[in-house]
């Protein structure tokens, strides 16, 4: 009885170490939310070669011309908006801080996943963009910071020397980077960039599903931009672009390697599981020779005591597995709820996130059934063939 | 019914092999009453195990009911043993966890009959053999003779055209060897081809004819 636990310790491990795959898995997964995982932003650099009797080392930057080509010449973008990226002091009353200062379009939202509570008000809109209206959307931790408790919508922020209304309150936490105001992207123009000239654009992009196309978009990108800028498409320091879609692909990719190889472990443990449940049938067999013996003499047919004694092993290792799988699933759900209750009392807000929610899905009991069920017939058969090859005339002489 | 030609049978083990049946040719009709008597080792018990299809011969012809009796398949050998042979043996062979009828009830399990049916038809061989208060205890609590009537039940459920007994009395005292020889009689009665294998001569009496078997040769059939 003993060598059939191990089909309940194959499938247990089978099932936790999925969970724990799936913990780190939706753990990193969360940590690509810090932006739609089918972002793409670029950055402006300097061009490192000689391009067209152009020289080399001119500061590169953008302007609305570059998101217009992107427009016209790209497919696969969708929301755009460029960034204008500033430092600034923001003070509220005594209180005032440095932070980051952002001049957006609306999409800005969308493209980097802002989220907004009930009660936060909302993003900067079309109108706001139209009028150069001079409204902010802040991080939560600007709020904190200057406001305390006090509620904060509505109120007016310096910013540099200018006056904003808030209008929002972005409450995503960011896991790096300085917390953050976000002004309409016109205003910003307006205000703090007489040139006009701005150092990143950010996109979301559609369609793009493996890592080769989304190779062959960053190379288009820079195609469209090396033809707008006038540098040469081979000269790196030029643009930079961050996809986050292939960045993540390849994670997934990662991933599913874990998966592989923590499935591979289990499988196994779950092969010593089979060999046990076999060696158990087959001192089943032995012991019930006689009465296999008798039950041939009488006429039972090959395929019924065929049958009989694999239905037999499909039950054993059946109640094994769904053991191995209630303490598994137990398991998961218990660390899991750990987690969660946890991660309530957490106050800790730039905490990264490597591990969450490590539990499994429906999908993987149906499996864990499915492969029991293999396994039940994989381990009686050798011992149903035995049974069947039993003679009804030596089974009948043993005592 | 039954018609063997020139059969032999050879067993072979690591050392040596053992010749066992060296030409047995026999004819018996439907309904007859036979018996086989002969030395230990004579090879009684190989000859009723090949006429029951548990144990192939080497050469030679076995006809039963006019078919060919040879190279089944596993399964075809099971359908024939289900349908027209029923067997009852000196140690009884009743599976222990089972009760009397369930044992009795077993050859119908394989006739893929309903539970019920065949329970209710079991009672009614039971009472038959007179051993309906029985029915529902395990073998290990019922006497030799009581546990051969089971067994002799089990034989004739599903109305089998022979019936083979290798030394059903001889784990029986005379007392319960004469019931058991009455009761073997009477189903005979009822048309079916009994062979019986016995050392006993009061048994075989009770025989329309007795087969003579000797080193592996029928030296002679005796008319009762
Ligand atoms: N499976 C086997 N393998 C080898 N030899 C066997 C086998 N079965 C029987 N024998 C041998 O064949 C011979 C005939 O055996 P069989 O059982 O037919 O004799 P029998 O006439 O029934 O004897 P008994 O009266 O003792 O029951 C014996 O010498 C026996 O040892
Ligand atoms: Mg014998």
């Amino acid at each position: 009885m003993l060598t059939g636990l191990s089909v309940s310790w194959g499938i247990f491990i089978l099932i936790v170490l999925l969970g724990a795959g799936n913990g780190l898995s939706n753990g990193v997964r969360s940590n690509f939310n810090s932006r739609a995982t089918n972002s793409v932003q670029l950055w402006s650099g300097r061009s490192s070669m000689p391009y067209h009797g152009l020289m080399a080392n001119r500061t590169l930057d953008f302007s609305d011309r570059q998101v217009k080509d992107i427009d016209e010449q790209l497919r696969e973008p969708e929301k755009k908006s460029g960034i204008i990226d500033k430092q600034s002091t923001v003070t509220y009353g005594t209180e005032y801080g440095n932070y980051s200062l952002r001049g957006v379009d609306p999409t800005y939202k969308d493209i980097f996943n802002l989220k907004f509570d009930p009660d936060g008000g909302r993003f900067i809109n079309k109108n706001d963009l139209k009028d150069h209206s001079k409204v902010v959307v802040i991080d939560k931790k600007i709020k904190e910071v200057l406001f305390k408790k006090e509620p904060a919508l509505g109120k007016y922020v310096k910013i540099g020397s200018v006056m904003f209304r808030i209008i929002g309150i972005n409450s995503k936490k960011e896991q790096y980077g300085n917390p953050t105001c976000y002004i309409p992207f016109t205003t910003a123009q307006l205000i703090y960039n007489p040139n006009q000239k701005f150092g990143s654009i950010a996109m979301t992009v559609n369609g793009l599903d493996s890592k080769a196309e989304n190779d062959s978009f960053n190379k288009k990108l820079i195609g469209v931009m090396s033809r707008s800028l006038y540098f040469d498409p081979k000269d790196e320091q030029a643009i930079y672009i961050r996809n986050a879609q292939r960045d993540y692909l390849q994670t997934m990719k990662i991933f599913r390697g874990i998966t592989l190889f923590v499935f591979i472990i289990g499988i196994f443990t779950l092969i010593a599981g089979i060999v046990g449940v076999s060696n158990i049938m087959l001192v089943s067999v032995k012991e019930r020779t006689r009465e296999i013996g008798i039950r041939k003499a009488i006429g039972a047919p090959p395929g019924s005591i065929l049958r009989s004694i694999i239905i037999e092993s499909i039950l054993i290792t059946g109640i094994f597995g769904y053991l191995g799988m209630v303490l598994g699933i137990g398991l998961t759900e218990l660390v899991n709820y750990i987690m969660v209750q946890t991660a309530a009392h957490s106050t800790s807000e730039n905490d990264m996130t490597i591990f969450m929610n490590p539990t499994v899905s429906l999908t993987y009991v149906f499996i864990s059934t499915f492969i029991l069920i293999i396994s039940g017939i994989i381990a009686g058969y050798m011992p149903a063939r035995r049974a069947v090859r039993i003679k009804p005339i030596e089974a009948m002489r043993e005592e | 019914m039954i018609t063997l030609r020139d059969v032999n049978k050879t067993y072979y083990t690591e050392a040596t092999s053992l010749h066992v049946l060296k030409g047995i040719d026999l004819h018996i009709e439907q309904g007859d009453y036979v018996s086989i008597m002969g030395a230990s080792g004579s090879g009684k018990s190989t000859l009723l195990n090949i006429l029951g299809i548990l144990d192939n011969y080497d050469t030679g012809d076995y006809y039963l009911n006019n078919k060919l009796i040879k190279d089944l398949s596993e399964t075809q050998a099971a359908a024939y043993r289900n349908e027209m042979i029923g067997f009852v043996f000196q140690s009884f062979n009743l599976i222990n966890f089972k009760n009397a009828m369930e044992n009795v009830a077993l050859p119908l399990y394989y006739k893929n009959i309903s539970r019920k049916k065949r329970n209710a038809i079991a009672l009614e061989y039971l009472d038959r053999m007179g051993l309906k208060d029985w029915a529902y205890h395990l073998p290990n609590e019922m006497s030799g003779g009581q546990k051969q009537r089971v067994a002799i039940a089990r034989a004739i459920i599903s109305q089998p055209k022979i019936l083979l007994a290798d030394e059903p009395t001889g784990a029986l005292d005379s007392q319960t060897t004469e019931e058991v020889m009455q009761l073997l009689g009477e189903l005979n009665q009822t048309g079916i081809t009994t062979i019986i294998v016995t050392h006993e001569k009061a048994v075989a009496d009770e025989t329309r004819k007795v087969i003579h078997i000797k080193d592996g040769l029928i030296q002679n059939i005796q008319h009762n």
